[in-house]
């Protein structure tokens, strides 16, 4: 199921959990990048394919897309235990839960230090102003979000010179956030820094990173863990008697920042913002046709209300916005529109600001060699004008189109199609037997045996 | 390998769906993107062209491992002047088109700027034959 000749070694943070599946197709076509197979029952990611967006962990009827993080007792590995949390987690919170108050039950946890992700972003404002006046290519794609970055890697790889390679806040943060620790005194080997992260592409990133040798990130925290630990801790008493150290850096273009329109609103030039996977999918297929003139800058998310939409966020997203917005508008009251230039003679935005090359990941092609591909193109687009066309998935295949290309690329055959299986039985070029024993292999031998345990059937909660 | 293409006059907003779907059959077709966008290019501005001046086109596509051969046939007004609609600049586009973002007289030479060969034949009053070709290999005739 892997083209040949990429990188192996690419880690994700959604995984199937076979014990939970059941093996139907939802995740399948929700893909965006056709990167789900059902083989034997189950699910199966390819991944090479796969950009991490979470839109499988957001269709799966019955959670068996999981979500690798590490264990909280992790952190206690390190005398300093940083927690870098973005501002959609305080925008989990109503009005009414001072921040102070998430603060210390933080340390509560067992956090010594808060950093809020967002207090870097007049560093990536300043870094990517740089970084566009030294380019000249347009439209620039902001590095924001990791799934948009991958998309980019895999779908759209004559883009990635249009990628602004500035590190995004959380990165920032954390080379920021760790030089300053340092530099007061701290072994390197004694700082743990750890995300509180709302989705899985950040996760990955943080373990495979794009652009960067290592991650300055020691960790990643499910958000949606760490939200329910303070939920328990702010209903009791602090144990703790001081706050967690802190840094405020934070501005009203900070907490904005991981929102829809977060970074346009600051950005030069003719810009646009979209969200959602699919819709940055449909845009960016219409980019690569230069059907756009004069665009500067993309903001670019994958998931709908971009952060606050965020996989691992449990709240509203619409009512997190709200939040968000009421908080950054006092933080408006009390601050000029300048960006702040950092000083610190610790941290050199040259040294710590910029991501490194970004390299393609391309999966379109069926064959390394053109004229090899262009015998497999020819076979694909014969083998369409039998199948059926309405992509019903039931070969184990997201639609008919990638069915043909895996079926010219070696991973799959044509009797997989249940349709083309039903034609070859007629003429005799299969028994039924056979036909039976290929739709077991891709959708388990049990599959059409009588089970109530299903969603509307007679013992659906069972 | 051949395939061809219908485009419907004055439908903007289908205007591209050729190139869109040459740009995938390149990309699985492991053709550098560079040369692959140049392509992309010339072949929806040659759309646009159609869409905007004729009454209904044809693109035929036909590829084999050296390269692309594009034929964008239309009926429709054709060019009086073939020489003259090279020139950037110069349109004939109708103010409505124009107020669509289109007709800025940069069509044609876009299309010869982004293609390795271009072939123009036009007769008034029935229609244009334009027919591109792009090497794949960058040292190829």
């Amino acid at each position: 199921m892997q083209d040949k000749g990429q990188n192996r070694d690419f880690h994700h943070a959604l995984a199937v959990d076979n014990d939970l599946c059941i093996g139907c197709t939802h995740c399948m076509t929700a893909c965006p990048t056709q990167a789900i197979r059902v083989r034997n029952g189950k699910a199966s990611i390819i991944v090479n394919r796969c950009v991490d967006c979470g839109e499988c962990y957001k269709a799966c009827p019955v959670s068996a897309i999981t979500v690798e993080q590490d264990d909280l007792e992790m952190i206690f590995k390190f005398p300093v235990r940083v927690i870098l949390i973005p501002s959609v987690l305080i925008g989990q919170f109503p009005k009414k839960i001072m921040t102070t108050s998430i603060y210390r039950a933080l340390k509560d946890i067992g956090f010594t230090h808060v950093f809020e992700v967002e207090n870097s972003v007049d560093m990536v404002l300043d870094a990517t102003r740089q970084f566009m006046h030294e380019k000249k290519e347009r439209p620039m794609i902001s590095a924001y979000c990791p799934a948009i970055v991958r998309l980019i890697q895999v779908k759209y790889p004559s883009l990635i010179d249009n990628i602004i390679k500035v590190n995004p806040p959380i990165d920032m943060s954390a080379n920021y956030y760790r030089e300053k620790l340092k530099a007061s005194g701290y072994p390197d080997d004694q700082i743990g820094l750890f995300y509180a992260t709302p989705c899985a592409a950040k996760i990955a990133a943080v373990k495979s990173p794009v652009g960067e040798i290592k991650s300055a990130v020691t960790g990643v925290i499910n958000i949606n863990f760490l939200y329910n630990r303070i939920l328990n801790y702010l209903n009791r008493k602090y144990t703790e008697t001081d706050p967690p150290e802190t840094d405020d850096l934070l501005t009203s273009r900070g907490i904005l920042w991981s929102l829809t329109r977060g970074e346009v609103a600051h950005s030069y030039g003719r810009s646009l913002a979209i969200d959602g996977i699919r819709n940055v999918n449909e845009f960016l297929d219409n980019l690569e046709n230069e059907k756009l003139d004069n665009v500067d800058f993309l903001e670019l998310r994958a998931c709908d209300e971009s952060c606050a939409g965020g996989i691992l966020i449990s709240g509203n997203r619409f009512l997190t916005v709200e939040r968000l917005r009421n908080r950054a508008e006092e933080y408006k009251a009390r601050e000029d529109d300048k960006v702040r230039k950092i000083t610190e003679s610790f941290f050199d935005i040259n040294e710590f600001g910029f991501l490194g090359n970004i390299e393609p990941r391309p999966i379109a092609r069926l064959d390394e060699d053109m004229s090899a591909a262009l015998k497999k193109m020819e076979r694909k687009r014969r083998l369409m004008c039998f199948l059926p066309g309405f992509d019903c998935a039931a070969c184990g295949a997201p639609d008919c189109e990638t069915l043909a290309d895996d079926i010219v690329r070696g991973d799959a055959q044509i009797s997989h199609c249940i349709f083309m299986q039903q034609q070859m039985v007629k003429q005799n070029l299969l028994s039924p037997a056979h036909a039976a024993k290929i739709t077991g292999k891709i959708w388990g031998n049990e599959r059409l045996e009588k089970n109530c345990n299903k969603i509307g059937a007679e013992d659906e909660n069972i | 390998m051949q395939f061809r293409h219908k485009i419907a006059g004055g439908d903007f907003a289908k205007a591209g769906n050729a190139a869109i779907s040459v740009k995938k059959v390149l990309s699985q077709l492991n053709i550098n993107h560079t040369i692959a966008k140049k392509i992309v290019i010339a072949l929806y501005e040659g759309e646009v062209n159609v869409v905007a001046h004729a009454w209904s086109g044809i693109v035929d596509v036909e590829i084999d491992e050296n390269q692309i051969r594009i034929l964008i046939t239309d009926k429709g007004p054709g060019i009086e002047d073939i020489e003259q609609a090279m020139k950037e600049g110069y349109s004939t586009a109708s103010p409505q088109v124009r107020e669509m973002g289109f007709g800025a007289g940069l069509g044609l030479s876009n299309m010869r700027k982004n293609s390795d060969f271009m072939n123009i034949t036009s007769i008034p009053g029935e229609g244009t034959v334009v027919e591109l070709i792009n090497n794949f290999r960058p040292d190829a005739g």
